[in-house]
C-alpha cells in the first residue's frame, strides 16, 4: 500500500515551514526583502529547468518571458491605462500570456537544431525589452511604468511591507516545486528527456518531438509570467532595463551552478549566486576598503557569472547536486571503462 | 532616388563589416557545428587591440599618403594576429575539451565566454563607448548626388580584398583542402591522414583574424567602439551567415552586404531603434521558410 504522503513530501513541507517562519524570527525588512527577490529568481530558475534541465533546450532569452509577464500585469494592472484588473487573476492570466508568447517564438524554431534554437532565444530576449523601451507611447520608454496596483487579501491591500510578498512568493515556488515535480515524472516529463538524450530515437519510438518541446517553452514562460507579476507588484515599476540579456545569463548560471534537471539543485543555486549577488560582493568591497584597497567586486558580477558557465562546464557540468541521470549524460563521452562502468550504474539507478 | 542609392552605399560599407564577422561564425559552424556567441566579442576586442597599437604609434591628426597606409597596414596586421591567438586559445582550452560532449555543455561554454570577454573589455576600457583617433581622413566625393567617404570605400575595398584572400586559401592551398575535408567527414579527414586538430585552430585563428580585421574596420568607419557592440553585431553577423547558408563562404559574404543593406534601409525608411527588429525578424523568417538559407543546401541531421 502507498502511504499517503511519500517521506520527501513531509521533508519539504517541513522546509517550507521553517522557511515560512523566518519573518517571525527574523524582523529585519532588508532580510526579507533579499529573501522575497531571492524567491523570485527562485521562481524563474524552476522555470527555466523546465526548458533547459528537462528537455534540454538552451533558452538564452528567458527574461524576455519575464519581462512579457511583468509588463502585462503593469498594463493591466495600473493607472498607465486606467485598467485594473485584480492581481489573483493578472497573476494567472500574465502567466498564460507569457506561455502564449512561448509558444508563437517556439512554434517556427522548435523544428530546427538546437544550435539555431539558442540564437534566436538570443535575439527574442534582445528584442523584447527593446520594443517595450521603442514602444514609448504605450510603456514610457525608458521610465518604464510605476505605480502598479498592490495585491490585496480580503480586502486588504499588501503595502510595502516585504512579508506579504514574502509568502507570495513562498506559495508560488510550492506550486512550481509541486507542478516540476510532477511533470518531471509524467508522460511528458519522460518524453522530455528521451528528447533531451537522443532526439532522433525520440521521435523514432513516437514521440511527437515539436509538441513535446513546446509544452516545454510554454510551461517555462509560464513560470517566469508568475514571477513577473508577482516581483512586478512587489516593485511596483516595471522598466526595460530589468530584463535585459544580464538576467537571463544570471538564470542560466544558477541552473549551471546548481545542477541542471534536479529542482534542489536549481533551488541551492539560485540562492548562492543571489547572496552572491547582494551580499557577498558588496560585502567584500566594503571588507578590501577597510586595507585602503579601491576595488569594487560589484563589478564584477557578471565576470563572474561567465566564470561560472565555463568553469563548470569544464570542470562539474553536473552542477554542485547533480540529477543523476543529468550526470550519466554530461559525462558520456568520456572513455575511461572504470568510469563508464560507474555512469551504467549510476544510470541504471536512475531509472 | 538619391536617397536610395545614398543607403545602398551606407548600407554595402556596413556589410563589409558584417560579412568580415560572418565569415567566422560560418567557417567555425561549418567545421564543428558550433554558434561560437563569442565571435562577436573577439570582433569588439579587435578594435579594442587596435585602439591600444594606434595608441602604441601615437597618432596625432589626420594621416595622409604612405604614412596613412603604412599606419592600416600594420594596425590592421597587429590586431588580426591578436584576435587569431585569443581565437586559438578559446578552441584549445575551452572548446576542445568538449568536442565529444554533449551540444548543450559547448553552446553554455560559448556563452560564458563571450560574457567573460565582455566583460574584461568592460574593465579595459571602462563602460562607456571609446572614441577612436580620428587619423583617417575625412574626404569624400559626390557622384550624381550620393555622397562616398573615403572611409567607406577602405571598408569596402578591405572586406573584397580579405573575402579574395580566404577564397583562394581555402579553394587552392594545401590546409584549405585539409579544413574542407575536415569539415565534411572528421573522422574520414583523420584517417587520411590530417591532423583535425591543427585544422580546427587554423579555422578558429582565419575566423577571428577576420573578425580582427573587422573590428579594426569598424572603429575607422564609425569612430568609436564599445565593449557591448560585439553583442548586436555578432547578432546580425549570425544572421548574415545563416541568410547566406550556414557554412558556406560565398553566402556569408552575400548575406553580409544583404544584412548591411537591410539595416541601412530600416534606418532610412523605418527608424534605427528597430533595426536589430526587423534584422531578427528576417532571421526567423529565414530560419522558417528556408533553414538551408540562399546559396546553402539542406542537409539531413546527423545521427
Amino acid at each position: 500500500m502507498r502511504a499517503f504522503f511519500a517521506r520527501s513530501d513531509v521533508r519539504a513541507a517541513e522546509i517550507f515551514l521553517a522557511v515560512g517562519l523566518i519573518p517571525v524570527v527574523d524582523l529585519n525588512g532588508a532580510h526579507i526583502n533579499f529573501l522575497t527577490d531571492a524567491g523570485a529568481f527562485v521562481l524563474l530558475a524552476l522555470g527555466l529547468n523546465i526548458v533547459v534541465g528537462f528537455a534540454g533546450l538552451l533558452d538564452l532569452g528567458y527574461a524576455a518571458f519575464f519581462a512579457i509577464g511583468s509588463y502585462a500585469y503593469a498594463m493591466l494592472a495600473s493607472p498607465q491605462f486606467g485598467i485594473h484588473i485584480p492581481f489573483w487573476i493578472m497573476l494567472f492570466g500574465a502567466s498564460f500570456i507569457a506561455a502564449i508568447f512561448g509558444i508563437l517564438l517556439g512554434a517556427p524554431t522548435l523544428r530546427l537544431r538546437g544550435d539555431y534554437l539558442a540564437i534566436v532565444t538570443l535575439g527574442f530576449g534582445e528584442i523584447v525589452p527593446q520594443t517595450f523601451l521603442n514602444l514609448s507611447q504605450y510603456t514610457n520608454g525608458p521610465n518604464g511604468i510605476g505605480t502598479l496596483d498592490q495585491p490585496t487579501v480580503f480586502g486588504l491591500r499588501f503595502g510595502f511591507n516585504p512579508v506579504p510578498y514574502f509568502y507570495l512568493i513562498l506559495a508560488l515556488i510550492a506550486l512550481a516545486i509541486w507542478l516540476a515535480n510532477n511533470l518531471r515524472a509524467s508522460r511528458l516529463g519522460r518524453a522530455w528527456m528521451a528528447i533531451r538524450e537522443d532526439e532522433l530515437a525520440a521521435a523514432h519510438m513516437g514521440i511527437n518531438t515539436t509538441a513535446a518541446k513546446l509544452a516545454a517553452f510554454a510551461l517555462g514562460a509560464s513560470f517566469s509570467g508568475l514571477a513577473g507579476v508577482a516581483y512586478a507588484s512587489k516593485l511596483q515599476l516595471v522598466s526595460p532595463d530589468q530584463f535585459q540579456f544580464n538576467v537571463s545569463v544570471f538564470v542560466l548560471s544558477m541552473l549551471v551552478l546548481g545542477g541542471m534537471g534536479n529542482i534542489a539543485g536549481v533551488v541551492l543555486g539560485s540562492l548562492i549566486l543571489s547572496s552572491v549577488d547582494r551580499f557577498i560582493l558588496p560585502q567584500l568591497t566594503n571588507f578590501v576598503h577597510g586595507f585602503g584597497l579601491d576595488w569594487d567586486f560589484t563589478n564584477a558580477r557578471f565576470l563572474l557569472y561567465g566564470v561560472i558557465l565555463v568553469g563548470m562546464m569544464l570542470l562539474r557540468p553536473e552542477g554542485l547536486l547533480p540529477s543523476r541521470q543529468r550526470a550519466a549524460e554530461l559525462h558520456a563521452d568520456r572513455s575511461d571503462p572504470g568510469a563508464a562502468a560507474q555512469e551504467q550504474e549510476l544510470y541504471e539507478r536512475a531509472l | 532616388m538619391d536617397v536610395f542609392l545614398q543607403q545602398l552605399v551606407n548600407g554595402l560599407s556596413l556589410g563589409g563589416i558584417y560579412a568580415l564577422i560572418a565569415l567566422g561564425y560560418t567557417m567555425v559552424y561549418g567545421i564543428i557545428e558550433l554558434v561560437n556567441f563569442a565571435h562577436g566579442d573577439v570582433y569588439t576586442l579587435g578594435s579594442f587591440f587596435s585602439l591600444a597599437v594606434l595608441g602604441l604609434i601615437g597618432i596625432q591628426g589626420e594621416l595622409h599618403g604612405a604614412p596613412l597606409v603604412g599606419v592600416i597596414a600594420f594596425t590592421i596586421v597587429c590586431a588580426m594576429l591578436l584576435c587569431g591567438l585569443v581565437g586559438v586559445l578559446l578552441e584549445r582550452f575551452a572548446y576542445r575539451p568538449l568536442r565529444n560532449a554533449p551540444r548543450l555543455a559547448l553552446l553554455i561554454t560559448a556563452i560564458g565566454l563571450s560574457f567573460i570577454l565582455e566583460n574584461i573589455m568592460q574593465f579595459w576600457k571602462g563602460p562607456s563607448p571609446v572614441p577612436f583617433p580620428g587619423f583617417f581622413p575625412d574626404a569624400a566625393v559626390t557622384l550624381g548626388g550620393v555622397l562616398i567617404e573615403a572611409k567607406q570605400v577602405i571598408v569596402v575595398f578591405l572586406a573584397i580584398v580579405m573575402m579574395a584572400g580566404l577564397q583562394f586559401f581555402v579553394y587552392n592551398t594545401k590546409l584549405g583542402k585539409a579544413m574542407r575535408a575536415t569539415a565534411q567527414d572528421r573522422e574520414a579527414a583523420q584517417l587520411m591522414g590530417i591532423n583535425i586538430n591543427t585544422t580546427i585552430a587554423l579555422t578558429f585563428l582565419i575566423g577571428s583574424a577576420l573578425a580582427g580585421a573587422a573590428g579594426f574596420v569598424s572603429g575607422v568607419y564609425y569612430g568609436t567602439t564599445w565593449f557591448f557592440n560585439g553583442f548586436s553585431a555578432g547578432l546580425k553577423a549570425f544572421t548574415a551567415a545563416v541568410l547566406g547558408g550556414i557554412g558556406n563562404l560565398a553566402g556569408a559574404m552575400l548575406g553580409g552586404f544583404l544584412i548591411g543593406l537591410i539595416e541601412a534601409f530600416t534606418t532610412q525608411f523605418i527608424s534605427d531603434q528597430w533595426s536589430n527588429v526587423v534584422v531578427f525578424t528576417v532571421l526567423i523568417l529565414v530560419l522558417v521558410f528556408r533553414p538551408a538559407g540562399l546559396l546553402g543546401e539542406s542537409l539531413p541531421n546527423k545521427v
